[in-house]
């Protein structure tokens, strides 16, 4: 089970199936072959069957289609949405495998609230684990009913038959017939059960629509543009948080085209340019009042101070407080993390548009019917009147969850008459989105005289629960998450706070290694019962060379390993600290990764590495600055995220288990690549740094505490 | 004033618009994008006279009666250009926000140094920001094509 999180921003699912299945329906006008994919096994038994198609009732509760149409068209329908993870052709390559087609044949019609079933949104990994076998299973649910319509029309037994590239062959007549033509005058449903499905072939089939993407043909929501469409620009307090104490709109006349908005807490201007609205929102006069609050350095012990609820116990087992007199050796420590940005490179973008029948928005965002119920709530609209279109995006890390771009276009195109495009600065991106939490986290852990792990105290503030529990065999322990208030907009990042306990639990593996004389991996693999764990690390530290060489004055290397939402990671690294900077550089990464079944080598590996670079960002330099909730340094040349520069020398193995179950690879890449960098420098300079970032400016100027 | 953009003449009617707003906004030109403003991510790059600049912080004064060629005007008669091509067979992207800015960036590297090695490559392409991280792959694809073409 994935472990409950609470900065996922999981919203209740209501489900309003009834109409829109109608609507969804009239899209299978011309029959063929629809199956339905339903929720969960429990609600098709239920049995209860509210619409039906072409006179056969329905189950209540559908998370998916596909259709093949009597021109042999094969079109899968998933709420689900590609923001770069390339879960668009990891479906397709589920439905076409099963299914017998190539995968050029299969049209994934993907986030859209009108022609796809209702969807939490995409994150947490689970488009892989989930959605992928059940799309597989449709594809194997229609190929089955292909074979047995081709075995009614030719009086033979559909075993006898196969499926194969997009035709089901009789091999003992020669007999073919193409899908187009055997669902041609049919309309048939089926709905998918305990159908057998085939493990993922693990074939590196191209992004699906990479062709359009290197011609600049694809129109990512920020592209979208409508016929006689304004742009809309938001009068932006000085911090989140701030309240609009007066405004005086009497200088700012409607002058250039633009229509000043002013609606509650909200002011905004459209105009024929996003520029002319700018002017115009220059000229209002307005004034906030920010509440007061912590900096960035004051923040840890404020998180310390200022509890939301009481602790919530991850684990707790044996008897930690008796343990710590039996210990060998202790060792303390007080980690903190830095709030940071995801930085998706296209910021929040929506285009709204009013029409009698509702609102339309085009936007970028991981949960398009979230953001469908979040317009519905704005505008008190019945949501079946709201459509929600989500283009594939330019990625998100977890930064897409919320729609409120797509609010600010459609109240100024409520006001206008006029579709409005919103596209957020880089600047409102990084002061208005949310960021990854910061965390305060205080650790203490023991060996007993074998070396081996004795007990661990581990609290986590604000930061989140995410991969608290650890794979190393500890008999006492005693893990908890303090939730507290934050002074900045927190929310979801790619692998959550498993990067933060990741990051304190292997450097304070190492200090406990350090402590009773053990070398990193012999100390990790005297206490790691987990195989999967030890199986990446194994492989890391084979192909990485781990003990060859010796780290000394100003070069280190450092290892860490983990596991969250099913799959396992471990690194190994090696950094070099230049003379004369201090800076840290990392000159090589060995990365060990397994998720079960591998579905897609190719894009496996570019989602490995690129959350590893990603990684060394929120591992050295990467931290919001702020005063109270205000940032100060919102914008690229203020925060720095990885560039070519940073790129050190990749090696990735990805341990491929074919005999279990895919799990997601979106994010768990990311969790031990900053500790494996602590652990190099703690090696070169004999520094435990306990905070990320690790070295803004090379380790002297890192922030330490001992 | 005038410009040429992927090969035909235009004429600006705002010339205090920056090079992206024209293009994208009066053009219609959306492959070029934006990132930052501030010319730190060379999302919005175009190739002027040949040359990567950042279109963000160019005003269109400073262009004019030049060529400009966008992500739009690379392709020719169907047929993908080197580079564009180089990217697919590379896999070179996860979102693809940052691919035309890099395209063009590569385009502008290898037109100054047929042959450029990895030092070089990295420091003509550091002011493109790749979020995703397809950096590795983004060397991939210009090795493939400094090294005499993908069937080297
Ligand atoms: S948008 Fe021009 S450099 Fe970022
Ligand atoms: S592929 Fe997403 S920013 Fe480069």
């Amino acid at each position: 089970m994935p472990e409950r999180e609470r900065y996922e921003l999981l919203e209740k699912p209501s489900y309003h199936f009834e109409t829109e299945r109608r609507d969804v329906l009239k899209l299978f006008a011309g029959g063929g072959l629809l199956v339905l994919i339903p929720h969960s096994a429990a609600a098709q038994e239920s049995g209860r069957a509210r619409g039906a198609w072409r006179g056969e009732p329905l189950p209540d509760d559908v998370e998916a289609w596909l259709h093949i149409g009597p021109d042999g068209r094969v079109t899968a329908f998933t709420g689900k949405v590609e923001v770069g993870q390339n879960s668009r052709t990891a479906l397709t390559q589920a439905v076409a495998e099963e299914l017998r087609v190539a995968a050029g044949q299969v049209e994934m019609v993907m986030g859209d609230t009108a022609r796809t079933p209702f969807d939490m949104g995409t994150f947490g990994s689970r488009t892989t684990p989930t959605m992928a076998p059940r799309m597989r299973a449709a594809g194997v649910a229609a190929r089955q009913a292909l074979l047995e319509l081709a075995a009614q029309k030719w009086g033979v037994k559909p075993e006898t038959l196969e499926a194969a590239d997009g035709c089901v062959r009789d091999p003992k007549s020669g007999r073919s017939a193409s899908y187009g033509e055997l669902t041609h005058g049919q309309a048939i449903t089926r709905t998918i059960g305990k159908e057998q499905i085939s493990r993922p072939r693990g074939e590196s089939v191209a992004k699906i629509n990479a062709r359009d993407i290197v011609t600049g043909a694809h129109r990512y929501p920020s592209d979208i543009t409508r016929p006689g469409m304004l742009h809309g620009k938001v009068l932006r307090p000085p911090a989140w948080d701030a309240d609009l104490a007066s405004v005086d709109l009497s200088a700012a006349p409607e002058t250039g085209g633009a229509t000043i908005v002013h609606d509650g807490k909200f002011v905004g201007a459209a105009a024929p340019s996003a520029r002319a609205a700018a002017r115009a929102l220059a000229r209002v006069k307005a004034n906030w009042s920010t509440p007061a609050g912590p900096s960035n350095s004051e923040v840890f012990d404020y998180f310390k101070h200022n509890p939301t609820g009481p602790a919530e116990d991850a684990v707790r087992a044996g008897d930690v407080a008796s343990a710590w007199g039996q210990a060998a050796h202790t060792v303390e420590g007080r980690y903190t993390v830095a709030y940071i940005a995801h930085v998706p490179l296209e910021p929040r973008a929506a285009v709204a548009e009013w029409t009698r029948d509702g609102l339309t928005v085009w936007t970028g965002t991981q949960r398009p019917f979230g953001v469908r119920e979040e317009l519905a709530e704005a505008f008190g609209l019945d949501i079946k009147k709201v459509h929600v279109l989500m283009p594939d995006c330019g990625s998100g890390y977890g930064g897409k969850h919320t729609g409120e771009c797509a609010i600010e276009a459609a109240r100024l195109a409520k006001a206008t008459n006029r579709p409005v495009k919103v596209v957020w600065s880089r600047e409102e991106e990084f002061r208005f989105a949310y960021l990854r939490p910061a965390g305060l986290i205080e650790v203490r852990g023991a060996t007993a005289g074998s070396g081996k792990l004795l007990a661990w105290e581990f609290h986590n503030y604000n930061s989140g629960p995410s991969g608290l529990a650890t794979p190393y065999d500890i008999p006492h322990q005693l893990i908890a998450f303090h939730p507290t208030r934050s002074p900045l907009r927190q929310g979801s990042y790619r692998g959550l706070a498993a990067t933060a306990n990741h990051f304190v639990r292997e450097s304070h593996i190492d200090d406990l290694a350090a402590a009773s004389g053990s070398g990193p991996l012999e100390f990790r693999l005297a206490n790691l019962k987990e195989p999967r764990v030890r199986a990446v690390l194994e492989a890391a530290t084979g192909r990485f060379g781990w003990g060859r060489e010796k780290s000394g004055a100003g070069r280190g290397f450092g290892l860490a390993c983990g596991m969250e939402k099913g799959s396992f990671v471990a690194n190994c690294v090696e950094i070099e600290i230049e003379e004369a900077s201090q800076r840290v550089r990392v000159r090589r990464v060995s990365t060990a990764f397994e998720c079960g079944a591998i579905v897609n080598p190719d894009h496996l590996k570019n989602q490995v590495e690129g959350a590893v670079l990603m990684g060394i960002g929120g591992a050295l330099f990467e931290a919001i600055e702020f005063e109270g909730s205000r940032i100060t340094n919102p914008a690229l040349s203020r925060y720095r995220v990885p560039r070519f520069s940073d790129l050190p020398e990749l090696a990735t193995v990805l341990v491929n288990r074919r005999d279990l179950d895919s799990a997601g690879a979106g994010e768990t890449p990311i969790v031990t690549i900053a500790p494996a960098i602590r652990n190099a420098i703690l090696a070169a300079t004999g520094k435990a740094l306990r905070s990320l970032p690790l070295a803004p400016s090379g380790p002297a100027g890192a922030n330490k505490s001992a | 004033m005038k410009l040429r953009v992927n090969g035909k003449e235009v004429t600006p009617h705002d010339p205090d618009q920056s090079l992206l707003e024209f293009l994208r906004d009066d053009l219609g030109l959306t492959g070029t994008k934006y990132g930052c403003g501030e010319g730190q991510c060379g999302a919005c790059t175009v190739l002027v006279q040949g040359s990567a600049l950042r279109s963000c912080i160019t005003p269109l004064s400073a262009v004019a009666d030049r060529e400009i060629t966008t992500i739009e005007g690379l392709e020719t008669d169907g047929k993908l250009h080197p580079v564009q091509q180089a990217f697919l067979d590379a896999g070179a992207m996860q979102c693809g926000y940052c691919t035309a800015g890099m395209i063009l960036s590569c385009v502008s590297l290898l037109a100054r140094h047929p042959h450029p090695d990895e030092a070089e490559a990295r420091r003509a392409l550091n002011g493109n920001i790749c979020r995703c991280g397809t950096y590795p792959r983004i060397l991939q694809a210009l090795r493939s094509l400094s090294t005499g073409g993908r069937h080297a």
